[in-house]
């Protein structure tokens, strides 16, 4: 994915030491295309003002959560950075993890960190380590549960399919290894994973939300699922319905096609008992 | 509003919304300002002939008020000075004919192919859903009758319908494309048509397939099936229906005529049953 590629570039942008103005909410929705010059200035500096007071003033991870393109992230507890056991094996994943963990934890470089060539190279070490904790902490019961609000707030945008009625969408990844694909937008209705309209996020890695957590939020909320009546497009000509033996007939209609767990059995069929009788 | 980062030197770009647009003298033909307006990108340049044809235009005029001035603004000829305020309602009226001429012009021949153009240059987007790998998209309606329904766009891998992204498209009057246009577009070009795929998304817990998504997707792979079996046995009747003309070739023309079917089932047409 070509446009995954500039995160390391964009990464060394992102200190927000020269804010754009705060651009019309629309034109970041426009089609990518039309993208190609100033793209750094409208996904970063986004038009989030808090941006100004930079990470000096404020603890690193709400400086990070603050940032424009980064709505989706929740703020990761201190206590959760600090026990050493949750960030099993990410030392051995995240380049600089020393130095970008204490970047993260707020904690003074310490002297002898002449090794580092460059801070913007912590920097970037810093995203992916909070990233990588953030995939884990969003599955714990806290973390759940600030998502949980999130979600009800509407932070994460709304499915894009006509027949969802615009219900809320939440973050989640392919894949949970980083580098591999961007962040998704999963839709409890339709079941159906779609791309961030924005293309600010379309260089935010899925793996920091990772494949379990949009999952077990509605698992563990199963109330936060919404109750839309089951709706399936039919494509027609002057208001006759294509037959699906015509060569352009639908095929997809399966895809769509929900039905309540409770009403099937173990492979699949429909039970046919008398208390479902009235369909 | 702010001035559009994105726009590229076209004055007529620059103009935030139709409001604006009473100025038309920054370009000399009207339908050249409206398709270079901000917004209305999903539309294609209707023929003058087209419109020049009344026959075409049949039974418009009940439904757009200032019906005559709105239809030579249109056309480049309205001398009539107007106050301010009547050539807005004027205006207004112009973009609504022009939208309802539209619907009907794109499904003519030479519409198709000017959509097809737009089509191909992907100027409706592109679908949002991830296993459509960005397919591009068809603006369709959901009514043909004019302040019902706003445009949606019709994927025809996934084969369903979505918003468009951006609220200036969101807004438009799906009137002035119709519920036919994608659909016609894809009867006359079936090469267009897609491979169609049974890919999809299978949420999972730390690796674990869902329960009740599995029994979910089992269902929908049933029907997905079942369907398919019919079309192979509906498809493989046809020739014996058009060598025999046979009574039992009537029958099964009646039981699909049963599930909806309207439009000519085409034989040999199995390159994209899969
Ligand atoms: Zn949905
Ligand atoms: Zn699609």
């Amino acid at each position: 994915m070509s446009a995954f590629d500039h995160q390391q570039q964009q990464q060394q942008l992102m200190r927000p030491d020269n804010v754009e103005e705060e651009e019309d909410e629309e034109d970041e929705e426009e089609e990518e295309d039309e993208q190609i010059q100033g793209e750094y200035n409208e996904e970063y500096y986004g038009s989030d003002v808090s941006n100004e007071s930079g990470p000096e003033t404020m603890p690193w991870i709400a400086w990070f959560c603050s940032l424009g393109g980064h709505q989706y992230f929740a703020e990761v507890a201190d206590e959760f950075v600090e026990d050493d056991f949750n960030l099993t094996g990410l030392n051995s994943i995240v380049p600089f993890y020393k130095e970008a963990l204490d970047m993260i934890l707020d904690l003074e470089p310490e002297e002898d960190s002449t090794k580092v060539p460059d801070v913007s190279i912590v920097e970037a070490s810093a995203e992916q380590l909070y990233g990588l904790i953030h995939q884990r902490f969003i599955v714990t019961r806290q973390g759940l549960q600030q998502m949980a609000d999130k979600y009800q707030a509407g932070h994460f945008g709304s499915c894009p399919r006509t027949f969802c009625q615009s219900t809320n969408v939440v973050p989640c990844g392919r894949y949970d290894l980083p580098g591999v694909e961007t962040v998704k937008l999963y839709c409890p209705n339709c079941q159906d994973i779609y791309s961030p309209p924005s293309s600010r996020y379309h260089n935010l890695d899925g793996a920091y939300f990772g494949t379990t957590f949009a999952h077990m939020l509605f698992h563990i909320y199963p109330e936060l699922v919404p109750i839309i009546p089951n709706k399936i497009y039919a494509p027609a000509i002057y208001g006759f319905k294509i037959s699906e033996y015509s060569r352009c007939g639908p095929r997809m209609q399966w895809l769509r096609n929900k039905q309540d767990p409770k009403s099937l059995d173990a492979s699949g069929k429909l039970i046919k008992d008398s208390d479902d009788d009235e369909k | 509003m702010q001035t559009n980062l994105h726009s590229s030197g076209n004055p007529s770009q620059d103009m935030d919304d139709y409001t604006s647009g009473s100025d038309s003298d920054y370009t000399k033909y009207w339908i050249d300002w409206f398709l270079g307006t901000k917004g209305n990108e999903y539309f294609c340049e209707v023929d003058e002939e087209y419109i020049l044809d009344r026959f075409n235009l049949t039974g418009l005029n009940t439904e757009v008020q200032y019906y005559s001035q709105a239809l030579d603004l249109i056309t480049d000829n309205l001398d009539e000075n107007l106050d301010d305020e009547m050539r807005d309602i004027v205006e207004k009226s112009a973009r609504h004919l022009y939208g309802l001429i539209h619907a009907r012009f794109i499904i003519t021949t030479h519409g198709l192919t000017k959509m097809l153009e737009k089509f191909k240059k992907c100027d409706f987007g592109r679908c949002p859903r991830v296993l459509c790998h960005n397919h591009p998209l068809l603006p369709v309606a959901l009514s043909d009758v004019p302040y019902s329904k706003s445009v949606k766009l019709f994927c025809c891998r996934c084969e369903d319908i979505y918003n468009p992204k951006s609220s200036r498209h969101a807004s438009i009057d799906g009137a002035y494309f119709g519920c036919s246009f994608p659909h016609m577009l894809f009867q006359v070009y079936p090469q267009l048509v897609p491979p169609k795929s049974t890919d999809r998304y299978v949420p999972r817990i730390f690796g674990f397939k869902l329960h009740d998504v599995a029994k979910q997707q089992r269902y929908q792979d049933m029907i997905r099936e079942e369907s398919h079996a019919r079309i192979m046995a509906g498809i493989e009747g046809l020739p014996t229906t058009a060598a025999q003309g046979s009574s039992s070739g009537q029958q099964n023309n009646k039981n699909r005529a049963a599930d909806g079917v309207a439009v000519a089932t085409e034989s040999g047409a199995m390159a994209d049953v899969n």
